[in-house]
């Protein structure tokens, strides 16, 4: 286990989610993308964990999968103690008021013929059988909790700005007391002036009512700010599961080290000294990942066995959990040192250029 | 002026307003700016700042109605695109002025091929033969970094990834060798690794042919790694505008400061709670006769709501050439009428 302590909330396991491909005139399935291909990592209770990556490295599909909104292909979600990923239909109904969403965008998340009273209340339609008046009463409640003022009750989606509407989503995430939210680039879509404030709500409705995160974006600096422990992605896999701090001061992955450098601090001073990696080229398509190691095509520090043997995630320190044949495999280390630093060298020569 | 021979393109009070069914919105608010030659200037703003709009405008790209340019000179080596003839304006733009979109995905036309579109501004303004525009094609995509350029030309936008297209649109605004590159957030619909291969080649190029570059963003983290001057848009106005690593250093703006702390950083000490701005960005349905960061301001007082501040030099130097504010703790007379 890593941490000592209480079991962990949220624990995935080996997670796939595969999606087929079918061609041709009979429609065969001819090859399936792999968009989630064996993703394993927990989440201690009252705790954030950062699933972060680029467009189409699957993070979105991870949790859309966690909460069954997906069948998974294979692998256990356990959350709370039962394997949502395996639940019978009925079980999993009564499982969903535990675990709920918060989506990307809040202009279509939201129904725009619904009032925000009905918006919020649904999931108390769904799932309990309250009157009207203690369904009210309890969408007060959530309205208070998340910063919308009482009088809004009755207006509808258009008539809000991008960060109140965002406050809804998570209003209506709240309704059913969740012990567990996926928030799924939460700010993606809003100003940055707006941005802060959500995630001031976020945090301190995390503090207030012991909620767990899994909070997927593609912000560095946002994660960082928020989450304990850190997943970094690449084409399905996870290349790097760090605490926070550790993460960014010091990245082990080659891809975490890339993704790390490639952030934009908004310091003139910082971005003259700074030596960024740039990587060459696209992430390959998840239909047909490469052979041995998913950033084998991208790597600055590739060696021969990273061509043919997929890497596992493995604890290389305390906590820290690498998929990297850099840092499997003591003796390989050694051997591989002096060409792997050849190879850093015509890298960074061939960038200054 | 010295300086202002210099300038490549110099707008004076520019206005644009959208007249809509709910009334007039005044999306641009006297905005005055010059570009030098071989500079890289910088402009940040929100949504519904105006900076998109601006640069727009000067192109007189934005459909009419229902927009309508109020006022205002936007003189290109003297001569005011706000006032020439359409036809003339044509022979400006892709020629002498490039543009590049945000959207990758749908600022090419999915029917034509890439070569197609890399070529049509070859042979309407250079009047290329055909096999030359070809030529220069390939070149251009090679210049923009495109692997196996010649056959490339055939494909279609559908077969290229996002940081491939944006090349191509940058290979297309730069056919021509303009003097000018507007580039309205080229990166924000790019992933973080494919944005640094970007500003990297924008780099390069300016290098290369020395054209001087309007980067319109909201990321004020890639504006401190490319920028030479900043201009800070709010309200449809220009706040503030210095040098970049004054602007970064020495913030005059109350807004400027605020949108600095909310940003969380990569590095150093993590802040606990994040510094918030409150409220709502303004909305322009009326003239500006107020600051219109007021509302949100922590610092406001009587002369904020008095009058709309003007734009005053803190550094001595001519307004727009040093580091200049519109604020009015930074205008003596707008503090003296607070007071009186």
């Amino acid at each position: 286990m890593l941490d000592a302590g209480p079991a962990p909330l949220v624990q995935v396991q080996d997670l796939k989610m595969h999606f087929p491909i079918y061609t041709g005139l009979f429609r065969r399935h001819t090859g399936d993308v792999k968009a989630v291909d064996g993703v394993s990592f927990q989440i201690q209770a009252g705790q954030t964990l950062g699933l972060v990556g680029e467009s189409g490295c699957g993070k979105s599909t991870v949790g859309r999968t966690m909460l069954r909104l997906y069948e998974p292909t294979a692998g256990r979600v356990i959350i709370d103690g039962d394997d949502v990923a395996s639940l019978p239909p009925e079980a999993l109904r009564k499982k969903r008021p535990s675990m709920q969403m918060v989506f990307q965008d809040p202009q279509a998340s939201l129904n725009p013929r619904m009032t925000l009273a009905d918006i919020v209340s649904e999931p108390l339609h769904e799932h309990t059988d309250w009157t009207r008046a203690q369904k009210l009463e309890r969408v007060y409640e959530l309205m208070d909790q998340v910063g919308l003022n009482r009088r809004f009750v009755n207006r509808f989606p258009h008539e809000f700005s991008g960060g109140q509407r965002q406050r809804i989503g998570i209003a209506r995430a709240l309704a059913l007391k969740p012990r567990f939210i996926v928030c799924d680039e939460p700010i993606a879509a809003l100003d940055v002036s707006i941005q802060a404030q959500v995630v001031n709500l976020l945090e301190d409705l995390q503090e207030k009512l012991g909620l767990t995160y899994l909070f997927i974006s593609h912000d560095l600096s946002m994660v960082r700010h928020l989450a304990q422990r850190v997943a970094v992605m690449y084409l399905g896999r996870i290349a790097e599961l760090s605490p926070s701090t550790d993460l960014y001061s010091r990245p082990l992955h080659p891809y975490a080290e890339a993704l790390l450098s490639a952030v934009n601090e908004p310091d003139p001073e910082l971005a003259l000294r700074r030596k960024r990696i740039i990587l060459k080229g696209d992430v390959p398509s998840p239909a047909n990942p490469p052979k041995g190691c998913n950033f084998c095509t991208r790597c600055p520090k590739v060696m021969d066995i990273c061509k043919t043997v997929k890497p596992d995630l493995v604890e290389v320190e305390p906590g820290r959990m690498v998929a990297c044949h850099l840092y499997t495999a003591a003796g390989s280390t050694g051997a591989s040192e002096a060409p792997e630093r050849k190879n850093q060298e015509r890298n960074q020569q061939g960038e200054n250029r | 002026m010295a300086d202002l021979a210099a300038s490549v393109l110099e707008v004076r009070g520019l206005r644009t307003v959208f007249r809509t069914r709910g009334g007039e919105i005044h999306a641009v608010n006297d905005v005055s700016f010059h570009l030098r030659r071989g500079e890289l200037l910088g402009v940040v703003g929100e949504s519904g700042s105006g900076k998109s709009v601006t640069m727009m405008s000067l192109l007189r790209l934005l459909p009419m109605p229902p927009a309508e340019i109020r006022g205002g000179q936007a003189l290109l080596d003297g001569r005011d695109l706000l006032s020439m003839s359409d036809e003339d304006l044509r022979s400006v733009r892709g020629a002498r002025v490039g543009f590049v979109f945000q959207d990758p995905m749908t600022s090419l036309n999915p029917v034509f091929t890439l070569g197609n579109q890399i070529m049509e501004p070859l042979i309407k303004h250079l009047r290329m033969s055909k096999a030359q525009a070809e030529t220069r094609a390939v070149e251009l995509l090679e210049l923009v970094g495109i692997p196996d350029a010649r056959s490339r030309l055939y494909q279609y936008p559908h077969q290229f990834s996002g940081g491939m297209r944006q090349r191509v649109m940058i290979a297309i605004a730069l056919a021509c060798d303009p003097d000018v590159l507007i580039a309205d957030e080229p990166t924000t619909a790019l992933d973080v690794t494919i944005q640094a291969q970007i500003l990297e080649l924008v780099q390069e190029l300016r290098q290369k042919l020395g054209m001087a570059i309007i980067w319109i963003t909201h990321d004020l983290g890639v504006i401190a790694g490319i920028a030479d001057r900043v201009m800070v848009m709010y309200g449809g106005q220009v706040v503030e505008q210095a040098p970049v690593r004054e602007l970064f250093a020495n913030p005059q703006h109350p807004y400027t400061r605020a949108l600095l702390q909310t940003i969380p950083r990569i590095s150093g000490p993590r802040e606990a709670r994040l510094k918030v701005i409150e409220g709502q960005p303004p909305i322009l349905n009326a003239p500006l006769t107020a600051c219109p960061f007021r509302a949100r301001c922590e610092f406001r007082h009587d002369a904020c709501d008095a009058a709309n501040p003007p734009r005053r030099a803190i550094d001595g130097l001519p307004v727009g050439q040093g580091h200049d504010v519109a604020c009015h703790w930074h205008a003596p007379a707008g503090r003296e009428a607070a007071h009186a």
